[in-house]
């Protein structure tokens, strides 16, 4: 096993090269230009032209590939255009919210998704199996910005129990730390919570009609045990697939979480750079979190592994 | 911008500081520290207020830096870091000696040199300080306190220039960053403001934290404007950003932030419902939109078919569309600004009534070969697209075939800046808007340049506008400059440089228990205290 993470590990690196260049290739083709944003409302055509060309955006996409490229080999992500602070301190001062957003998010998703697929399956075709399709497929449908405005409503404005908006980071206290999280992480969380709840239920059923299963009914074990340590772990491995494939979606969609409740997180610095032009900055995040996507992935085929002993690579 | 008469700068500090404290409103008791959280109008990236000419960057100078003279809410220029100044009788050359008790934020004491670098990279940037500059001055200390500006050539408004209050603005800086090209970045942020920069707490997209600057002595007079005393109560002031209008809403209603800066239109109803919140109007000189048209291209390097543009306007229309709620806009049949000294209507009666039928021959007139005329159509900012579909309406009812061009705004700056034909990527008509500081007279306003490609984007080459507004900057007589720039906007109206669509204002909102904002054209935390 050990080995073949070193073998997909190495693999990465190709991988993180196309991505690298491939970024760089589309955000020099989208229209565009950080120099006229840079240069203001007063500025002429020639005031333009000189900015472009300290930026070296006047030069051959070739060569800016290959300045940017041997950059980051050397592990300089660049220095933003608008700020001139380093990409990878603002990469630092955003990547906490993110990660902990996505985390608790996770945690919420996989907690009540999970159990709930589970009981569904088990209880199929009841009232239970219903009402728990019935949110699946509204959580699934429930835009996150909207889904947002009404927790902030009841919960921070009405109810006055937590804040509207805005990050706290843990060395100012677990409750403030937490409290900030809470709305954020369940309104990022419901969709994918609707989602692996389908994907365990589906998964589940597939299982409960095993052989193996029946005997374990028939032996007198308790449905609890049944459920958990026979059938859930068989059921397991397209929902980890889903949960891998949900944190890449949880970073994703971190951005409209982040801009309803004011989280500096890497979704925002994201769209900001990308309003502005500012490339090292786009180039650098994109790098970032496409490496992070294909962690993620590298993490779940060791769980396949894990999970099924009968899996290969 | 002020009729400035320089007697009465002659008649020196002691009488001006009376005056002001006289005219000037008095600072109200207020409570003493606390922590002052506001929601800024934009992100502040860019830090350096010469680089750039965005407002928020204007802004954010204003806390940290300082200004030889300040703009009061009267328009008169004062003396700010200045204490005495004086000219020469034949109006050439310029003496002014800084007040005492200046430092910079690292502790130094400001020095004229500091200030000679300043001006010299001001100078470089900005639209009034390339005309002061074209005038040959010759800036240098005279001793640490005293440093003059001798002209080659007569230029009236040096004050005016000195002290104007939007961007670029001329803030100082010391000699050691001021030496920066104009065209970099200064790499700190040190200045000799009431305020400074919490650098290590600045996160770009996020929030910007200042702190009171122990250090600053204030001027004796009143605040006003940006001019007057620059008393500080506050120990610190956080700026958050916040992208989404309705975070800021629920942030201020639950009282997580004090001060919400712009609050869009829609959201001041509600806001004003809430008992532990109030709107206030800090700029009522508000601001100006433009309908912009590219005089390189056709059909609009055709004279008629520019003048077919005044002819179709209708103000009350635009404003409808891109404001909405009547008592934030007033139709302005002026160039300048309405509520400054240089609002005027000569030439402007084509602009003041609409009538379609003469511009539906002035398009025939002009040749007009029917190919489309592309509007630039930003999406994003809910004003302007409301600005370029009533020009599309208005275009089409007078005979204009229209390819209304969707874009964001990022999109637009840099489509706006090609010099290309439309259908290869170029523009015929833009929209967009300045504060009415900085359409106040001739020497800042950029819609009047007729300097072709050295005037703003759409490039209007009109030479006459550019001898009238030299005349301008050299004429020392405010009854003259006034008559010359109702000749500039004669001229500008007639060529049609650009139509304006009127005027609105934009209200700030904060939680009751703020007081002492004070009137300007930028946000300004000085005389503001928290309960």
């Amino acid at each position: 096993v050990f080995a073949e993470i070193l073998r997909r590990l190495v693999a990465t690196i190709p991988v993180m090269g196309v991505v690298a260049i491939a970024v760089f290739a589309l955000l020099h083709v989208t229209p565009g230009d950080p120099a006229v944003i840079i240069a203001g409302d007063y500025a002429t055509t020639e005031d333009i032209e000189r900015i472009r060309a300290r930026l070296g955006l006047d030069r051959p996409f070739h060569t800016q590939v290959g300045l940017w490229l041997s950059r980051i080999i050397r592990g300089d992500l660049g220095t933003s255009i608008f700020s001139g602070l380093p990409v990878s301190t603002l990469i630092g001062q955003r990547a906490a919210t993110t990660i902990w957003l996505t985390l608790f998010a996770m945690l919420i998703s996989v907690g009540v998704g999970v159990p709930l697929g589970v009981l569904a399956a088990w209880r199929k075709g009841s009232w239970l199996d219903r009402v728990v399709m019935v949110f699946a497929v509204s959580g699934f449908s429930m835009p996150t910005f909207w889904l947002g405005f009404i927790l902030v409503y009841v919960f921070a404005i009405t109810a006055g129990w937590l804040p509207v908006q805005g990050y706290q980071p843990m060395a100012g206290g677990l409750w403030r730390f937490l409290s900030h999280l809470i709305l954020p992480a369940v309104t990022l969380s419901v969709v994918y919570m609707a989602l692996i709840a389908r994907m365990t239920r589906a998964s589940m059923l597939g299982v409960l009609d095993e052989d193996y299963i029946r005997t374990a009914f028939a032996k007198g074990l308790a449905p609890r045990g049944v459920l958990v340590r026979h059938a859930l772990k068989n059921a397991s491995l397209p929902v980890v697939t889903i949960i891998g494939i949900g944190f890449a979606l949880l970073i994703g969609g971190a951005v409209v979480t982040e801009s309803v409740f004011a989280l500096p997180g890497l979704g925002r610095l994201t769209v900001d750079a990308i309003v502005r032009r500012d490339y090292p900055v786009i180039q650098g995040v994109l790098l970032v979190v496409s490496g992070v996507y294909v962690l993620i992935n590298l993490v779940v085929d060791v769980l396949y592994v894990v999970l099924d002993p009968r899996i290969r690579y | 911008m002020s009729q400035l008469s320089r007697r009465t700068f002659l008649a020196g500090a002691s009488a001006t500081a009376a005056a002001t404290a006289l005219a000037a409103p008095r600072a109200h008791a207020q409570k003493r520290g606390g922590t002052l959280r506001f929601v800024a109008q934009a992100d502040l990236k860019i830090l350096d207020p010469v680089w750039t000419t965005a407002y928020i960057t204007r802004n954010h100078a204003y806390l940290v830096y300082d200004t030889l003279f300040g703009t009061d809410d009267k328009l008169q220029i004062r003396p700010q870091m200045v204490d005495k100044h004086g000219v020469s009788k034949d109006g050439m050359k310029y003496t002014f000696t800084l007040r005492d008790g200046l430092k910079w934020h690292d502790g130094q004491a400001v020095v004229a040199e500091d200030c000679v670098e300043s001006l010299t990279r001001w100078m470089k940037k900005d639209r009034f300080g390339r005309l002061l500059a074209a005038h040959g001055p010759k800036v240098t200390a005279a001793d640490r306190k005293t440093f003059t500006l001798e002209l080659s050539e007569r230029f009236g408004p040096v004050l005016e220039a000195l002290g104007k209050p939007s961007s670029n603005v001329p803030f100082m800086m010391p000699a050691r960053l001021a030496a920066t090209s104009a065209d970099d970045q200064v790499k700190e942020v040190v200045g000799s403001g009431p305020f400074k920069f919490a650098k290590d707490e600045w996160q770009p997209g996020n929030q910007v934290v200042y702190v009171r600057n122990a250090d600053y002595v204030p001027r004796s007079e009143a605040p006003s404007g940006s001019a007057g005393g620059k008393r500080v109560h506050l120990d610190k002031v956080i700026w958050r950003w916040m992208p989404d209008h309705a975070t800021a809403a629920a942030a201020l209603a639950a009282g997580e932030v004090d001060w919400w800066e712009i609050p869009p239109l829609d959201f001041i109803p509600k806001i004003e419902q809430d008992p532990s919140l109030a709107t206030f109007l800090p700029d009522p000189l508000g601001t100006q939109g433009w309908l912009r048209p590219n005089h390189l291209h056709p059909p609009f390097n055709n004279k008629k078919a520019r003048q077919a543009l005044v002819y179709m306007m209708n103000q009350e229309m635009y404003l409808q569309a891109a404001i909405g709620v009547s008592k934030y806009y007033r139709p302005c049949h002026s160039v300048f600004a309405c509520n400054g000294p240089y609002a005027s209507k000569a030439g402007a009666e084509a602009l003041a009534k609409q009538n379609l039928e003469r511009a539906r021959l002035l398009v025939k007139e002009s040749g007009y070969d029917g190919r489309p005329i592309t509007v630039v159509h930003v999406t994003d900012i809910a004003m302007v697209s409301g600005a370029a579909l009533v020009t599309r309406e208005l275009l089409s009812s007078i005979g204009f075939k229209v390819d209304l061009k969707a874009m964001d705004w990022s999109t637009n700056l840099a489509v706006r800046a090609k010099k290309d034909p439309p259908d290869k990527g170029g523009w015929n008509i833009l929209h967009t808007w300045w504060m009415a500081a900085d359409v106040m007279h001739p020497a800042v306003h950029f819609g009047v340049s007729g300097a072709g490609p050295g005037a703003w984007f759409g490039w209007p080459d009109i030479p006459q506008l550019e001898k009238l507004i030299t005349a301008f900057v050299r004429a020392t007589d405010p009854g003259q400059r006034k008559q010359l720039a109702e000749e500039v906007q004669k001229v500008a109206l007639d060529e049609v440089a650009y139509v304006p669509w009127g005027e609105y204002v934009l209200p700030t909102a904060h939680r009751k228990n703020v007081s002492g904002i004070l009137k300007f054209i930028a946000p300004l935390f000085w005389n503001v205290s928290i309960a």
